[in-house]
């Protein structure tokens, strides 16, 4: 896994992995084990000054996930699900995943605004607008006003590496909550899929399933085969789901167009038939309308002439 | 912080606790697959952290359709009680920071559950070697003082090539020499952990907070280069076979040795996926 940051410069640059080409140049070849940066680390750790400390310090801060109430502007004390008990927690990570929730799933029933995630890194930052566009990153919750422990997330916005335990805990909090179901959607490209054969003649968008070991329900597609693996906030959310033995599946859509897609949304309708979102989901046919206005928006956006 | 399977917490008391360090090739985490997937180890916990990156998938030891759907997650704690092994594995790497506090956490826990002795598997780079390293064998070993002398006195029966010391700063003539893993991830932050003590001037006064890091571990590590390390965890696992037998012994000849080794179902497409026939 790489990560982000400053091209390597200084004394540190030229004790990095080295290797030979079949064509005799000797190339920097980054080490898969990622070990690199630990060395990095611990000559870093033993010249640091105070001042170096208080960057970090700083930077620390930025980066913490913050979760508040946008109505009357103040954070939240507890975590988000003590404040808010649910029996069901459905998340949407992606922007793909979030359309599918908003339109098959958001427009029956009331929902209310229960919170809400700022955070900032390196690829994100997250809008604290109250009109939210596709375009923009947020990370909001919802409860049903009508059952209030039906509690939704719907993430747009890229949880780093370093602030998913965090946000975790802003989330979940410390305490196992048994009884309650977590359905997480997301999707991820068709390149990242392994299988023996060539992911070019794979049939994409299509849908693969993970779940913890409490999770009783068949699940409405079939399951992720080894030696393929989940990362970053959906498999943050789901070891914590498998660690603390609670009921939750992870709905995993394999698309090659990872911007907003009515083909790769629509890959997502077979959920609509789990005990998770049945009672959710009212009109399906409104809801298409819905997804081909958001589709519509996000087109005129996305027009690179205006 | 570990989390049992189970209701109850197991007792790991006089257990020998393996663990892979997070190395150049993983070469460390490729031999515990190899340990856990023989021996068939059964999981009996988690190591809950936020110090590495999550990741999750289905059962990597999967053998049959009704055993592949366990959600395996990025450290998980196996055991096998016949032998008193206990193994740790780990899926992915630190998060930036994070690798001093998880050796903490991780020795503190090691340490209260009474294990007899840990074992960490690793590797270095190869192109880091001297001119003595690379006409001797790859293999090396490392232990902390508090290691049995029963075992040390096997280890050295066994002709093994200690890790040799290196300057602390190579391009200087007289720098001090100490012992340096490059590419060897925590590995030398662990060995500091359950080492540091001996070497220290004020060890009076330090020892009465300090007496916990007193650990015994025995570091087995490998130079390798990053590629195919398929048969460099082999060759570790068949390094810590020799003195801890975990398998019979059998004849020199290297096919034979390679093949009593379980590959589990996970180290399928390890390059990558299929090829477009297109492309040929």
């Amino acid at each position: 896994m790489r990560r982000s940051g400053a091209p390597r410069t200084g004394p540190d640059a030229g004790a990095a992995a080295m290797a030979a080409t079949f064509f005799g140049e000797v190339v920097r070849a980054p080490c898969r084990a990622g070990t690199e940066d630990e060395e990095e680390e611990e000559e870093e750790g033993k010249r640091e000054t105070a001042e170096d400390r208080e960057v970090r310090r700083q930077l620390a801060r930025k980066r913490e996930v913050r979760l508040f109430r946008r109505q009357t502007k103040t954070s939240l004390e507890v975590s988000l699900l003590e404040k808010y008990p649910c029996s069901k927690f459905i998340i949407a990570i992606g922007n793909n995943a979030v359309a599918f929730l908003s339109s098959f799933v958001m427009n029956s029933g009331v929902w209310e605004e229960v919170g809400c995630a700022n955070l900032w890194n390196e690829w994100c930052r997250t809008t604290d607008t109250t009109h939210l566009s596709p375009a923009e990153a947020f990370c909001v919750f919802y409860h049903l006003k009508s059952s209030p422990s039906v509690v939704l997330c719907q993430c747009s916005c890229y949880v780093a590496e370093d602030q998913q335990y965090q946000w975790l805990e802003k989330v979940f909090g410390s305490c196992a909550r048994k009884n309650m179901q977590v359905t997480i959607l997301t999707c991820r490209h068709v390149t990242d899929y392994k299988t023996s054969e060539s992911t070019s003649s794979l049939h994409s968008p299509f849908l693969k399933a993970l779940k913890t070991q409490n999770f009783k329900e068949p699940p409405c597609c079939s399951l992720l085969e080894q030696p393929n693996i989940v990362h970053d906030l959906p498999a943050a959310v789901l070891s914590y789901c498998q660690v603390w033995r609670i009921p939750a599946v992870l709905y995993l859509c394999y698309t090659d167009v990872m911007k907003l897609d009515l083909i790769t949304v629509e890959a997502f309708k077979p959920i609509l038939s789990s005990r998770s979102l049945k009672g959710l989901v009212k009109n399906i046919p409104q809801s298409t309308e819905i997804l081909k206005k958001l589709m519509t928006t996000n087109e005129i956006q996305s027009n690179i002439y205006t | 912080m570990f989390v049992p399977c189970g209701e109850s917490v197991p007792d790991l008391a006089g257990y020998t606790f393996l663990m892979p360090a997070v190395s150049v090739g993983n070469v460390g985490q490729l031999a515990m697959d190899l340990i856990i997937s023989t021996l068939n180890m059964c999981k009996i916990g988690y190591f809950y952290t936020d110090c590495l990156v999550p990741m999750v998938g289905n059962n990597p030891y999967a053998t049959a359709e009704e055993n592949s759907t366990e959600l395996s997650i990025n450290a998980e704690i196996y055991a096998l009680p016949s032998k008193k092994l206990v193994a740790l594995q780990l899926r992915s790497i630190f998060i930036k920071y994070k690798s001093k506090p998880f050796c903490e956490k991780l020795l503190s826990w090691v340490k209260s559950s009474n294990c007899a002795k840990v074992i960490v598997l690793s590797s270095s780079h190869s192109y880091h070697r001297n001119d003595l390293q690379l006409r001797s064998t790859p293999f090396r070993y490392l232990l902390t003082p508090y290691v049995q002398k029963s075992i040390q006195t096997k280890i050295t029966s066994l002709n093994w090539e200690e890790m040799e010391k290196s300057p602390c700063i190579p391009e200087i003539n007289d720098s001090e020499f100490c012992i340096r893993i490059p590419g060897g991830g925590i590995t030398k932050t662990l060995y500091d952990e359950g080492h540091w003590i001996a070497n220290s001037t004020q060890l009076w006064s330090l020892r009465e907070d300090n007496c916990s890091k007193e650990i015994a571990m025995v570091i087995l590590l490998k130079f390798v280069s990053e590629g195919d390390n398929i048969p460099d965890a082999l060759g570790l696992v068949e390094y810590l076979n020799e003195w801890l037998q975990i398998l019979k012994p059998c004849c020199d000849d290297p096919t034979a040795s390679a093949l009593r080794w379980k590959m589990p179902s996970s180290w399928r497409l390890l390059f990558g996926s299929g090829l477009p026939p297109a492309l040929f």
